[in-house]
This record gives C-alpha cells, structure tokens and sequence, in this order.
C-alpha cells in the first residue's frame, strides 16, 4: 500500500440500491465482512419506489476508500455509487433527546437552551421533556455536549445523517 | 404465452441455457423439481455422493469446459454443503448456477424442518445470490442467474426456490435478454489507456509480464504467445495462470510466489515494468506487500475493477476483458514506430538464473514426487490434471508441463482440501475421451474419497494419483522449519497405541514401530470397483500408468508411496519479501 494515502478521514458515501429484501444486509455485511467500520447508514425510499438511497458514513484512509467504493461499484444491488466527501451537500440529522428528572428551575433553563442553540421542545410533562432537533450531524453533537454537561438523565435518540447535493447552498 | 408451473419452466430454462449436466442431490424440497427431470432426455443428472462432492465437480466441469457449471440440492443442509464449494468458486471466478429448494415461504423464518437461510449465509461468498419469492419473478432471476455468473469476471450464483413458488403456475417464457442497471461489466478495454500502456511497454528497459487465471478464462492463451513474441518481452505466471503461455516456451519463466521458482520470483524483483494480466495480486504472490516489484511501474488489466489496486498500487489500471485488451496490445505493437528499449541482456538474465537455480528434486530411496509428475508429462498428450491442496498441489504446479491442449485445474484462491477427486470427475463428464488425472495427497483424497462411486457409476476413467506420505505434508513442512519439528495433528499414522508405544510426546519424525496406515488405499478402490495400484518404486511407474489409460470404463486408484519428509521448495517464509527465498537441500 502507498503509505501517503494512510490518513483516516471521515468519508461520506450516496448510494442508490434496489430496494429489495436483502440488499441492507448485503451491503452492511460487504462493509462488516471486510471489516471496514461503519459511523453511520441511513436508508429510505426514493422518487422511484423500487429505488432506495443510502447516506453511508465511515471513518477510512484514501486505499481502504478507494477499495469500498469499489466494492459497492462491482455490487449487482448497487446502482450508482456518489463519493460526497468533497462534494458540495447538504446534510441533516434528527435528534431526539428526553430529559428526565426536571424541575420548575430546569425546565426554564431547557427553553433558555432551546432558543438559544436552535432545538424544538415537542412534549414534556411535570417530570420530562422532550427535545427535538433536525441540524447537521456536527451541531446535534454540540447540542448533545451542552445537555450533557447540564443533565444525567437523558435518554438520546440519533437517526445518523441523510445527504443530497446542494444547489447553491452548501450545508455539512 | 402458455403457462407452466415452476419446476416445468426450470427445465425448460436449462434447455433454454443449453444446460445438459446438472450436478444434483434431491430431497424433500426439491423433489418436484426431479420429477421434471425425470420426464425429459436433454438434460442429464449427474448424481453425486456428497454436494461437497457435487459442486466441486461442477466447477471442475465448468473450469474444464468454459461452460457454467449447474448444480440443484435441495434445502437446509443440502444447502449449506455447498458452502465451502460456493466460496471456491468465488475465489477462482468459477461460473456457476446453485439452485437450492427451500421450505415454502408461508413457512419461513419458523425453523422448519431443513431450513436455513442460505442466502443470508453465502451473500459474502457469492456474486450475487437471491430467493425467488414470487413465481411471476422466476423467470427473469434464472436469465439473470446465468448471465452474472458467466459475464465479467465469473463466479457462482446461489437462486433459492421455494417449494411452494416453484408448484404455483406462470408464464413459460424465457427472456431473451437481460436488463440490470446495477450490472453493466466493463469489457470494452480504453483506446487511450492502451497507448498509455503500450508506450511504457516500449519505454521500459526490463519489462515483465505476470499472467494470471484471468488469462486462461478470457480464452486468451493464443493471443498472449503472439504478444510475447510480438514484443519478446519474457513472462511469468501465478499458479492459477499457468498454462497461459506455454510453459516450454523460451520466454517463460515460471511460477512466482510462495513456492516460485527463483528465476520468475528474480524477475519480479529486478524488473522495471510488470504488465500483470488477470491476477489479483494474492498474498501468496506477493509475499510482504511493500516488497514486491520494488523497482517496478505496474501495468494491470483486469476485467474486475475492484481487483485493481486492492493490494498492490498500480501506475496503469486498464480494466476489460483480458481477450481484447491483449488483442489490442498486440495490434498497437505491431503499429508501434519505435525501437524498444528492453536491455539485451535481459532476458539472457533470467535464462542464466533459470539454469542457475532450476527447480530440482534430488533422488531419494523412496519415490519423488517429481518422477511421477514427470512420468505424467511423458505419457500423457493432452491430459486435464487437477489437484487437492497442499505439498502435491504445488509439486504439480511446479513440475507439470503445460502446452497445447493441457490443463491444470486446481483451487488456487480458497485452497481447499477434497478437491481433486470431484473436479476430475466433473472435468471428465465435460470432456469425454481425455484424460483426466487427479494429483492427490493422502489427506486431501479422504475429504472426498466416496466420490469414487460417481467415477465407477459414470464410468469415467479418472486416474487418481496419491501422493502418500502418510502426512498432512504442508502443514508438517511449515511446523519442520518453523515449529521445532512438533508434527501436531499432521501424522496421519499417529493413532491409540502411539501413547503407548512409548512415543506419547509429539514425534519427531517416522520409525519402524508405527502403526499401519489405515485406509489400505488399494482395497478402498477395490471397494469402489475401481482399480487399485500400489507403487513404491520408479520404476513401477509406467506399467501403474499404462494399467490406467487401459482401464476405459472406470477410475483407477494409484498409490505412490512417497518420501516422508520431502519438502517443496524453493519457498518464501510466510509473510516474509519474496526476495528471501530458500532454495532447499
């Protein structure tokens, strides 16, 4: 292996498959079975119902890259592989987090937060709320540090990220 | 359009496909299917003894022939029998259809009765594998089956049929073509990348080429001498690429690899450009990675584009068919208004390493496995010789002579033991009249030893060959040098009364107090109504083989009772460069 390209960098794949039985587990086991790891794989149905997308993150060096892609490419489910990694996208995640334990004092303080850092209070009672939050991977990670700092009992629900090239507008 | 039901239309599909062996196991969810293949004449059943068996023979059927080997076992363990055969084919881009009955789908995901996933559990391991869940689906995924087996770089397609889709009725059509947006192979090779190439070609000052398995499958061979010749650049094969040129050629060099010899190995080392066609750059080639062909710009075609740059980085990919892309290479040679600049020394190089350090095996009191590879190369014209795994494997890679219509079919990737014995039997039913040898080692031929069954019923004349030295031979070589001489689990004399017999530690070597061997090979045979030789000197040799060749209507078991503790060499350590070679006695 060429030891310039041996740097591991966070990589971002778009994937178009077929949406057909098996095909998830057919390409998470492609990732798995070589062992490459995967950050997160978000997947759903496209314009066109027999087409899924997939948002593939993972953490590689350029061969390890070169070679999943390949990989994918060769795959008879695969119909058409995007490297996003230098592309211009936009990307969201949702995030849900319910906060547990909260009193009168906190739960002012969490819509203090929500205005502040940009998340939606969706539902709560005497003793919870819940937060919602749709912003790129990297500011629901800020969000998430701010709460945890503040909160210890927190339940966090993470949707991994959905990708599509932008227009005019980059967002990542 | 009429309508037919599932296991109607599967036959009609087989002829529709020009199938006419089908390598089959029945049971209870493909016995609807039998039946099919009962009522008609067109397509043959081949039935083995085992579908470890079975689908080995096929591949050997397939490799042999160029045609796609079929198999059809039935589910659960049927199924998962094919498994080691499945990452076989994989491995050495085999092209076959496995048709596997499964439960009906009502009953699916309940544990019932011989029922696995096997999709699920051969989708690392396949091409492409699939289940059929609808009948009006049956149709298209069988087209399909045999196209992305045979198209690109081959291998093995797994199609799971439910009983209860296969009973239910649909159309009888076959399509006539195949439509898949996720499969396009590439075989069209670059105009522009061949200039590329065949500029470095002519530039280079020690070119080189590296041929691969993917140059016999392309049916290349032909077109590849003319190209040496054309360019007189020397070559060199891995060992599923031998045979590509003819190994009695000037320009070739041999084998590289783990077992290589050094003038090829040399070669790799010293030359300037590798043009490699149709390999994937094994690490059993390569040895350490970062060491081979230090001094080298690479030139790779290959028909998978995934193959490229996967272990070894490559300065020109050329992705295609092996075929075409030679072809072109020849035709831009032949264009091509400049003098090369190949040193004339080079190739004088490797012709004095070549006589320097030939490969050799010095006589011993007990037969070598030399002289029975040699005998084979002398009393044989065009045989198809296939091998087990192991020391036998590589004596044979090493000593055989490939020219004209000679083959050697051997499970280079996987490296799986019980192989010989079906693949002769598949190459045997594919190509009636030649002959077809079996190299096996003791251990390897027991893996698989029932398959004599299909050879007697069949009456095909498959001489077996084993190489008995009474050990699992490579393992014990590898724990010879490596392992303080501790011969853990590779005697295969070493029973019950070696405790005590006084030898209870590890022993370091044979005595005259060892057990018998047991199978007596020779009455194996008998018990199989084949005939069974046993040869302990060279010369019994020939006589061993003439009562083979005159045996028309069944196999024959040769026994050669080997040297012990002979060696393959020359060999790399493993994992080690491929310059540290150890040339042996």
């Amino acid at each position: 292996m060429n030891n310039d390209n041996n740097t591991m960098k966070r990589r971002w794949l778009s994937l178009y498959v077929e949406n057909k039985t098996g095909v998830l587990a057919r390409i998470s086991g492609l990732l798995s079975g070589k062992s490459y790891n995967i950050h997160s794989l978000t997947v759903g149905e496209t314009e066109d119902h027999t087409v899924s997308r997939m948002t593939i993150c993972l953490d590689a060096d350029e061969n390890t890259f070169e070679q999943i892609k390949k990989q994918f490419n060769r795959s008879v489910e695969v119909i058409k592989v995007i490297d996003f990694t230098n592309l211009s996208i936009r990307t969201k995640e949702v995030m849900f987090i319910k906060i547990n334990g909260v009193t009168d004092k906190t739960r002012t303080e969490i819509f203090q937060m929500a205005e502040a850092f940009k998340f939606q209070v969706k539902d709560m009672d005497k003793n919870s709320v819940l937060i919602e939050s749709c912003r790129t991977e990297i500011k629901n990670d800020s969000i998430l540090n701010v709460i945890y700092d503040r909160f210890k009992n927190i339940e966090v629900v993470r949707g991994g990220p959905v990708a599509i090239e932008s227009i005019s507008m980059q967002d990542r | 359009m009429g309508k037919m039901t599932g296991n109607e239309f599967f036959v009609k599909a087989l002829r529709e496909e020009g199938v006419d062996k089908i390598f089959a196991y029945p049971g209870a969810c493909v016995v609807d299917i039998f039946d099919e293949l009962y009522k008609q004449n067109d397509v043959d059943l081949i039935l083995p003894r085992h579908e470890q068996g079975l689908i080995h023979a096929a591949e050997g059927y397939a490799r042999s022939t160029g045609r796609v080997g079929v198999c059809l076992v039935t589910s659960g363990p049927g199924a998962t029998n094919l498994v080691t055969g499945i990452a076989d084919a994989n491995l050495d881009s085999v092209p076959l259809v496995c048709f596997t009955g499964q439960v009906p789908t009502g009953l699916i995901g309940n544990d019932t009765f011989q029922e696995v996933d096997i999709v699920g559990i051969t989708r690392n391991i396949t091409k492409y594998s699939m289940m059929v869940r609808d009948r009006k689906d049956l149709n298209k995924a069988i087209k399909e089956a045999f196209f992305i087996a045979s198209s690109g770089r081959p291998g093995p397609v797994l199609v799971d049929l439910p009983k209860d889709v296969m009973a239910q009725s649909g159309s009888d059509e076959y399509p006539d073509s195949v439509n898949l947006r996720g499969y396009k192979p590439n075989t069209k090779v670059h105009d522009g990348q061949i200039k590329r190439a065949i500029k470095m070609i002519y530039k280079a000052k020690k070119p080189l080429f590296i041929l691969g398995g993917g140059v016999k499958i392309a049916g290349a061979a032909e077109d590849m001498k003319k190209l040496m010749e054309a360019t007189g650049i020397p070559a060199v094969t891995t060992i599923m690429g031998k045979g590509s040129v003819p190994t009695n050629h000037d320009l070739y060099f041999g084998n590289v690899g783990m077992h290589g010899c050094f003038a090829a190995n040399n070669a790799v080392n010293n030359c300037d450009l590798l043009i490699s066609i149709g390999t994937r750059f094994n690490d059993r080639i390569t040895g350490k990675l970062g060491t081979f062909a230090p001094k080298a710009k690479i030139i790779h075609i290959d028909v998978d584009t995934a193959s490229i740059s996967k272990n070894v980085t490559v300065d020109v990919p050329l992705v295609g068919d092996a075929k075409e892309a030679i072809q072109k290479l020849l035709k831009a040679s032949q264009e091509y208004d400049g003098e090369s600049d190949m040193i004339p020394g080079w190739v004088e190089q490797l012709q004095e390493w070549k006589q320097q350090y030939p490969l050799y095996m010095n006589k011993k009191d007990k037969l070598t496995p030399k002289e029975i590879i040699d005998a084979i190369n002398e009393l044989y014209d065009e045989p198809i010789v296939t091998t087990d795994v192991g020391q036998h494997q590589m004596w044979t890679t090493q000593f055989f002579e490939i020219y004209g219509k000679r083959q050697l079919i051997t499970s280079g990737g996987l490296g799986t033991m019980g192989y010989g014995l079906p693949a002769a039997i598949g190459a045997a039913i594919g190509n009636p009249g030649r002959d077809v040898i079996a190299v096996t080692g003791d251990g390897g031929f027991q893996m698989n030893s029932q398959e004599l069954t299909t050879a007697t019923i069949n009456r095909l004349p498959v001489t077996v060959c084993i190489m008995n030295n009474g050990y699992l031979g490579m393992v014990r070589q590898w724990q010879d040098l490596f392992y303080d001489r501790a011969f853990a689990g590779t005697c295969l004399r070493r029973c019950k009364d070696c405790e005590t017999a006084g030898c209870n530690e590890l022993c370091a070597g044979r005595s005259d107090d060892c057990p018998p061997y047991v199978p007596d090979f020779v009455k194996l045979a008998e018990a199989y109504s084949a005939q069974g030789i046993r040869v302990t000197k060279a010369d019994e040799i020939p006589e061993a083989f003439a009562k083979a060749k005159a045996k028309k209507d069944g196999p024959t078991v040769i026994e050669f009772l080997i040297e012990d503790e002979e060696l393959v060499y020359p060999m790399i350590k493993p994992g080690g460069p491929i310059t540290d070679l150890v040339l042996g006695e």
